[in-house]
């Protein structure tokens, strides 16, 4: 961009849409209070004053889905709770993102082979963005999901890759 | 009172109703017959000698092998006798209860302990388990369209619910523990 650069008047700043918007996401995730299990009781301590999930934008917790865009699925997903996270899902406004903490939700868990009424990972329910493996995963481990989360929304483009929004919603049908 | 004590005065009481005394080990109880349980459960109650004012839990046993599935239920008589011993657990005592496995009915005390009502509900859920005039039974943890009772021993995992795959290998579906 170097032949449109300084070459207006000072205090203006050049830049493309896709930058300015994936920085607007980036450090603006809204996450959705929504905790099942113990794993839940690990993004708590994540959001609290020694972690601090705030420092990167994401403390935010909403009541809602419909003002959220980051989807925690903290803790064991069972059948009877299947159908109302993809309700929850689908009333969150795109962009939406999910992450998939814990075992349980990575597939299943210590109930893969027992739990007759555990979903054998959410990624059967909803698209998954990031996989946070640990059981519980430590806060750290979380926080580190939420800056690979960063890492797909900044370098997301709006021209080169449309189909991820559409994929999106055709599994989310 | 100990035990045997709670023991001889319900046989004493029921007669043939109290079809068995399992006083040793670390959990004695009596075994009473299912038409005859609420009465049972009324004099456990109300009887001043008795005052087992506390259902502390039900328990469900699946006994496969005699065809049979039975409810425990745990009592605690925490009323004090005396001034000076308030809220201390005067005694307590067990009931197990049999019925068949095919056809599973036991009359509800749902109406003799509050507590009894969710903990009926939970045994109706998990083992399948009918109680008879009970003011709400239905299911409490599972789906109100979910198939058998996951806690028999010959319960069938679901392959899968409401189009989302359950279990993931075929010998999956009937787990050995």
């Amino acid at each position: 961009m170097s032949w449109i650069e300084n070459r207006f008047e000072e205090g203006l700043m050049l830049t493309t849409v896709d930058w300015a918007l994936n920085w607007a996401r980036t450090y603006s995730i809204w996450p959705l209070t929504f905790g099942l299990a113990c794993c839940a009781i690990e993004m708590m301590a994540t959001g609290m004053s020694r972690w601090d999930l705030d420092r990167f934008g994401a403390g935010a917790y909403r009541a809602t889905p419909r003002q959220a865009d980051l989807m925690i699925v903290a803790g064991t997903v069972t059948y009877k709770m299947a159908s109302r996270l993809k309700r929850l899902y689908n009333q969150m406004g795109e962009p939406k993102y999910v992450m998939a903490m814990g075992a349980c939700t990575v597939g299943g868990g210590p109930y893969f082979k027992h739990g007759y009424h555990v979903v054998k990972g959410v990624d059967l329910i909803v698209p998954v963005d990031v996989y946070v493996p640990g059981c519980p995963p430590r806060p750290e481990s979380l926080l580190e999901g939420l800056m690979r989360l960063q890492d797909i929304i900044g370098h997301a483009s709006r021209a080169k890759d449309p189909v991820v929004d559409a994929n999106r919603r055709l599994l989310s049908t | 009172m100990s035990p045997e004590e709670i023991c001889s005065a319900l046989q004493e009481t029921f007669g043939a109703a109290i079809t068995e005394a399992a006083l040793e080990g670390a959990h004695p109880h009596a075994v009473v017959r299912a038409d005859k349980w609420p009465e049972v459960a009324r004099f456990l109650r109300d009887d001043p000698a008795m005052g087992f004012d506390l259902l502390r839990c039900i328990s469900s046993v699946d006994l496969q092998d005699e065809s049979k599935l039975a409810c425990v239920y745990d009592l605690l008589a925490l009323s004090s006798v005396s001034a000076t011993e308030t809220m201390s657990a005067r005694h307590q005592f067990a009931v197990r209860v049999c019925t068949e496995r095919d056809d599973p009915h036991i009359p509800t005390v749902a109406d003799v302990w509050p507590a009894a009502d969710w903990h009926e509900r939970e045994a109706y859920d998990m083992m399948g388990i009918v109680f008879d005039n009970h003011p709400d039974l239905r299911r409490i943890l599972c789906p109100d369209d979910w198939e058998g009772y996951p806690l028999r021993k010959d319960y069938v995992f679901p392959v899968s619910y409401h189009g989302i795959p359950g279990t993931t290998e075929h010998e999956l579906t009937n787990p050995r523990h």
